[in-house]
């Protein structure tokens, strides 16, 4: 590592070789001449956002593959008598071997798919080998767990955004959609489905609630589906989906005539639906874009379920534990990085983490990253055993958009100027962390 | 198997707790925030009915003796013992009053001190007597290993000479458990508590200090001059292991620190709930479903400091179920004081704030709970100690390097 001093000379005269080299080029004619000043200006504003809209396609045909008499559900797993926060055998491995592959596959190529846009689809499917999209998927039909899974589901969705949290949000989005539907789907929904799901060509999927607009409350979706004889007919805006246009599949949340917020079924190639790109500060590997819909006509059996208020709020509460453990994992790998870059990183003559202004930083992400973790299992606890959960989960998400948000600044600043650059891993996370207290919908535990 | 509920089979003792809480400490809480060094009398009878408790059955303790580590037997299994149901017992009683939870006979830090540490013989000798804890001199507060009360030995006894200030329930207690050096060159390995008799000739009460809070509580200062004590006052092992550095001395805080953020946990649930019912009657609602930031600017607030609250609850409980399985917890024990202290601190004033003049007034209690609220990110460790505790073990330092 190269002294503090070495350092700032490199700094300076990077800074100030891009800074002539900025001037020269907005003041050059030379752009003008070549007619490319638009686009030049294009990139430095928005990378590789390019806007335009496509209309979506019909992809793969959903058939009910059997004839259910009533809904499959997974049972709440039953009361347990004594704390504890030791993992059961099971949600051990499976949490070990996605945190060994968030390590050797997930955090290697996530530099890359951020600067991309795009998670690997090799990656996406090896992901998808390890079964994280069946966790909400009943037994009867394919799926591997018989109880509900929110804790194991969050012990992936931790495991997982300790590798790279836009590329955990690319690979999970589709099992929110397989796990609405496993709770909350009529047994027709469910068996025409659920099946994709459980195979090695799982469909790309969105569960879609969050809306453009600032305040957005998931409980009032400015979506709207209006009746239409036997129809629906839907109409809205939502916001930064994940993979919109490889999308095979799509629940949307409206507020629907008579009913209240609700979820809708909605296939590819429905009229009146487009994709348009979405590029975010961060969760780029997840590719996000929007779903509009103008005067989107769908049958009566696109609702999903019964409707039933209480579901979609339970569906709202279990996203965002969702997203809690996606930001207990970023929060964690930013407290492992910067551990060894303060130690590893010398200034006036020893390790920076002899300091104690470095090192209480260093332990007061320790601490919050640890409550957001145990707010988060408690949430998602609860929520197994049948308990209502609305109040620890306001408690979980309230500690990871705040306390999350602020690890992922504190993690840049203790690498100073060398945390804003791209050679190290700390603004991505920064950037992702703010995702924690924003995003509505899209994952479900 | 996760699960963070409190356990149903101490759900009795919670109960109890509250019941204690409400009935007993809330009622006098102000009599004795006004009537400073007065003794809180009421206190006798419960504290009797508390040692009951202690005594019964595998239940655990509701007190500060819970705290000592019992082997597992062997048993591979996941336990909630003692050391749960002592901070369970504490956050109710805290909800109450932490000043008269500070009072109460025979629940000092000294019996925790006791409890972790003694021997079988000193466990049976000084069993049932009530221990305050001597730490603080004028010139060593949190650098303990500064400390420059000596103790000599002569004979069948060690002197003890030297200055002690800040000893809570230092002039009610029976017993004070007292630290000191054996030899000032040798440094924290040298440290060691000497358990004292309140009547010992050799210790003299120089006064009681006037505070900001927990004023039901009696804040003692002592002057040790010549003071003898047999040599099996001595807790835990005589001999200086330089290896073992503070060893005995410091081990006691893994099992004291989760009491006091404990402690915090339940002056912070006090100043929540009452809050949450002044703001109801103002017709502020808070809603858990709706995002925060949508909902009146008082219930986001209200939204944010619960959630600190539910943090700081959560680190506490396991810290308290990490010792109870014998599971190494410094770390945690210091995260959960480290976020306990200041959150009830952010969290007692932050309720002042939101309820106006009713907060402020002397009226209500939350104007009480916020200069209560402070001691609590100072002692057992200050907030700054916790943190550089918490650091060097991330960190991988020593106190020579971090400090």
């Amino acid at each position: 590592m190269p002294t503090a001093s070495e350092d700032r000379g490199v700094a300076e005269r990077g800074m100030g070789l891009g800074l002539r080299w900025l001037g020269r080029l907005a003041g050059s004619d030379l752009l003008d001449r070549l007619r490319i000043r638009k686009g030049v200006e294009r990139t430095l504003y928005g990378g590789t956002k390019n806007g335009f809209r496509s209309a979506t396609v019909a992809g793969r045909t959903f058939k009910a593959a059997q004839k259910l008499t009533g809904p499959a559900r997974q049972a709440p797993s039953k009361p347990r008598s004594l704390f504890d926060i030791t993992p059961d055998d099971e949600q051990q491995m499976l949490q070990e071997g996605v945190r060994d592959f968030a390590e050797a596959k997930v955090r290697p190529v996530a530099k890359q798919a951020d600067f991309d846009r795009s998670t690997p689809d090799e990656l996406l499917g090896q992901a998808n080998e390890l079964g994280i999209n069946m966790l909400g998927v009943p037994e009867e039909l394919g799926g591997v767990m018989h109880e509900q899974a929110a804790v194991t589901s969050v012990l992936i969705g931790e495991a997982l955004a300790h590798g790279d949290m836009g590329i955990a949000y690319a690979a999970l989005a589709p099992g929110a959609v397989a796990t609405a539907i496993g709770h909350w789907g009529t047994p027709e929904q469910e068996a025409t489905y659920l099946p994709a799901f459980t195979g090695e060509d799982t469909p790309a999927a969105a569960l879609a609630i969050l809306e453009p607009r600032p305040l957005f409350d998931p409980l009032k979706p400015e979506t709207t589906a209006r009746r239409d004889g036997e129809d629906w007919v839907l109409n809205g805006a939502k916001s930064l989906l994940a993979r919109p246009k490889e999308c095979e599949l799509f629940v949307v949340a409206a507020e629907a005539e008579g009913l209240g917020p609700a979820l809708f079924v909605i296939e590819p190639g429905t009229s009146g639906l487009t994709v348009e790109e979405e590029p975010a500060m961060g969760l780029r590997p997840a590719a996000t874009g929007r779903l509009l819909l103008d005067d989107a006509k769908l049958p009566d059996t696109a609702l999903l379920g019964e409707g039933k208020r209480e579901d979609y709020v339970e569906c709202v509460q279990r996203a965002r534990i969702a997203w809690c453990s996606l930001a207990v994992g970023a929060a964690e790998a930013t407290l492992d990085y910067v551990k060894q870059y303060v130690n590893e990183r010398t200034a006036f003559g020893e390790p920076i983490s002899n300091r104690q202004g470095v090192a209480f930083a260093v332990s007061d992400i320790g601490i919050e990253s640890e409550g957001m973790r145990l707010a988060t299992y408690r949430a998602a606890s609860r929520a197994d055993q049948g308990q209502d959960f609305a109040r620890e989960t306001a408690m979980a998400r309230r500690l990871c958009a705040q306390k999350g948000m602020q690890i992922g600044s504190e993690g840049v600043q203790l690498l100073g100027g060398h945390g804003f650059v791209k050679e190290h891993p700390v603004e991505r996370w920064y950037r992702d962390l703010r995702a924690a207290g924003v995003m509505e919908g899209a994952l479900l535990v | 198997m996760i699960n963070l509920e409190i356990p149903k089979k101490f759900k009795p003792l919670v109960s109890q707790g509250n019941q204690v809480a409400r009935e007993v400490f809330r009622p006098i809480s102000r009599k004795y925030d006004e009537a400073e060094h007065s003794y809180p009398k009421e206190l006798d009878m419960l504290a009797s009915l508390i040692d009951g408790m202690n005594d019964g059955s595998d239940m655990g303790g509701a007190g500060a003796a819970g705290v000592r580590r019992e082997s597992n037997g062997g048993d591979e299994g996941n336990r909630n013992g003692s050391n749960l149901s002592t901070v369970l017992g504490i956050i109710e009683l805290c909800w109450g009053d932490v000043g008269l939870l500070l009072s109460m006979p025979r629940q000092g830090l000294g019996n925790s001190a006791i409890a972790s540490v003694a021997t079988e013989e000193q466990l049976e000798k000084y069993g049932g007597k009530w221990a305050a804890m001597a730490i603080t001199e004028p010139e060593a507060g949190s650098d303990s290993a500064a400390i420059r009360t000596t103790a000599d030995l002569s004979g069948d006894e060690y002197v003890l000479n030297g200055e002690k200030i800040f000893v809570t329930s230092g002039d009610r207690a029976d017993l004070i458990v007292v630290w000191a050096t054996l030899d000032r060159n040798v440094g924290r390995a040298a440290i060691k508590s000497f358990i004292v008799e309140r009547d010992n000739p050799g210790l003299k009460l120089d006064r009681l200090e006037h505070k900001l809070g927990i004023r039901a509580s009696d804040t003692a200062n002592f002057t040790l001059q010549n003071c003898r004590v047999p040599k099996e006052a001595l807790l835990g092992n005589p001999e200086i292991d330089t290896k073992a550095g503070f060893g005995g001395a410091m081990q006691t805080f893994d099992n004291t620190r989760p009491l006091v953020a404990a402690m915090a946990v339940g002056v912070a649930r006090a100043s929540l709930e009452e809050t949450r019912k002044r703001l109801e009657e103002a017709g502020v609602e808070i809603d858990y479903d709706k995002p925060a930031l949508t909902q009146h600017a008082a219930a986001a607030r209200y939204l944010e400091m619960e959630s600190d609250y539910e943090a700081a609850h959560l680190l506490t409980l396991q810290a308290a179920w990490m010792a109870d399985n014998s599971k190494p917890n410094s770390l945690q024990a210091s995260m959960a004081k480290a976020k306990a202290g200041r959150t009830c601190v952010d969290v007692a004033l932050g309720c002042v704030e939101l309820c106006g003049s009713l907060g402020y007034s002397e009226n209500h209690l939350l104007e009480k709970w916020a200069r209560d609220a402070k001691i609590l990110d100072i002692f057992e460790g200050t907030q700054q100690i916790q943190l550089l505790i918490v650091a060097r073990q991330l960190l991988g330092k020593t106190s020579s390097e971090l400090r």
